[in-house]
């Protein structure tokens, strides 16, 4: 079966390369900082000891006071898998990173985020609404939609 | 393509191909905000006939039962039962409707088998105006009725009654094949009292 990483052991091997990014870590999963995300989820997929060549799936949490993104990874190679978090804060124009330059698969997903939560995705190659139409208002699994009814 | 609403326009791009979806969508979502009423008026009505009209009405609506051709359409997973319903053990065929035509413009009975978002409304609505009058529309299942536990979402049609008219519900989620088949009848026994001094109405 799948090996689940822990979120402490792989944060204390980020510690050294990227200071300060990582925000929190349990058994189960890490949070890093946005800023950072794009330079953590490279050296994630290409360090060899862990090589997440998989994304299994992205979805994303509605905090009210953030918005929570959860990468879960998985390596096909080693057979073993993390979650990542990363938050972004603000509810008019929430951005992060994309990691389609990383992650094929991701593209569809950002694209479902963005038309059901409204997170923008920086560098996605086409960054529009993915099930509902062009024209309609507000996202759908923000907890504080309402379309009226 | 013609973007309803406005005026003839050219599409150049895909985001312009999006815009012109979207406001087709918003268009029918604004004019469909109250059910259609179903097509049962005559239902009750006396009609002095004569005895010719009598006989050709009733030949033409025995015909017009025995065989009807519904259109290819399934839109979510009542579809299994209507395939249920189709196939050897059910054997829809006993009613002549064995054959599920492909294009609209060959059939006249649309089975709305299945949930229906805003998004696929234009589409199915395309669909039933391609259709050759005379015709009918059985809501099949719950969603299909009203939206069944959808109802009140921000992407479901709370009835295909909505967008066209409705002609025999069938409740159910989802009806089985049975139940369909009953539906069907009913449907049967509609036609059935149709006379031909109501066409058009």
């Amino acid at each position: 079966m799948t090996v689940a990483l822990s979120g402490k052991e792989i944060a204390s091997k980020l510690q050294p390369r990227f200071p300060g990014s990582v925000v929190e870590s349990s058994e189960s999963s890490l949070v890093v900082k946005s800023e950072s995300l794009l330079d953590i989820a490279s050296f994630l997929k290409t360090a060899p000891d862990l090589d997440f060549d998989y994304l299994t799936a992205i979805t994303a949490v509605d905090y009210y006071a953030y918005f929570e993104v959860v990468y879960q990874l998985t390596s096909i190679e080693h057979n073993h898998s993390l979650v990542v978090k990363t938050r972004c804060y603000g509810r008019d124009n929430p951005v992060l990173p994309s990691v389609v330059s990383l992650w094929r698969g991701a593209d569809f997903q950002e694209r479902e985020i963005y038309d059901l939560m409204g997170i923008r995705f920086d560098g996605h190659p086409n960054m529009k609404r993915i099930f509902l139409w062009a024209g309609f208002k507000g996202y759908p699994l923000r907890k504080d939609f309402s379309d009226g009814n | 393509m013609e973007v309803e609403g406005g005026s003839k326009r050219y599409i150049y791009s895909d985001v312009e191909l999006d815009r012109a979806e979207g406001e087709q969508i918003e268009a029918l979502k604004a004019r469909s905000q109250e059910p259609i009423p179903d097509p049962d008026q005559w239902l009750d009505e006396e009609i002095r006939r004569g005895i010719l009209l009598t006989t050709v009405d009733a030949v033409l609506d025995w015909a017009r039962r025995s065989s009807l051709w519904p259109v290819t359409f399934a839109p979510a997973c009542c579809a299994f039962e209507l395939i249920a319903t189709a196939a050897s053990r059910f054997d829809i065929s006993r009613f002549g409707m064995e054959i599920f035509r492909a294009s609209p413009r060959q059939a006249d009975l649309m089975i709305t088998a299945g949930t229906l978002t805003w998004k696929m409304a234009p589409q199915v609505k395309r669909i039933y105006d391609q259709m050759a009058e005379p015709k009918w529309v059985i809501a099949m299942g719950a969603c299909a009725i009203s939206g069944g536990i959808f109802t009140g979402s921000y992407s479901v049609v709370p009835g295909y009654n909505r967008i066209i008219p409705v002609d025999v519900y069938i409740p159910g989620c989802p009806p089985r094949p049975e139940a369909l088949l009953y539906g069907i009848r009913m449907l049967h026994n509609k036609i059935a009292k149709r006379s031909l001094l109501q066409e058009g109405r």
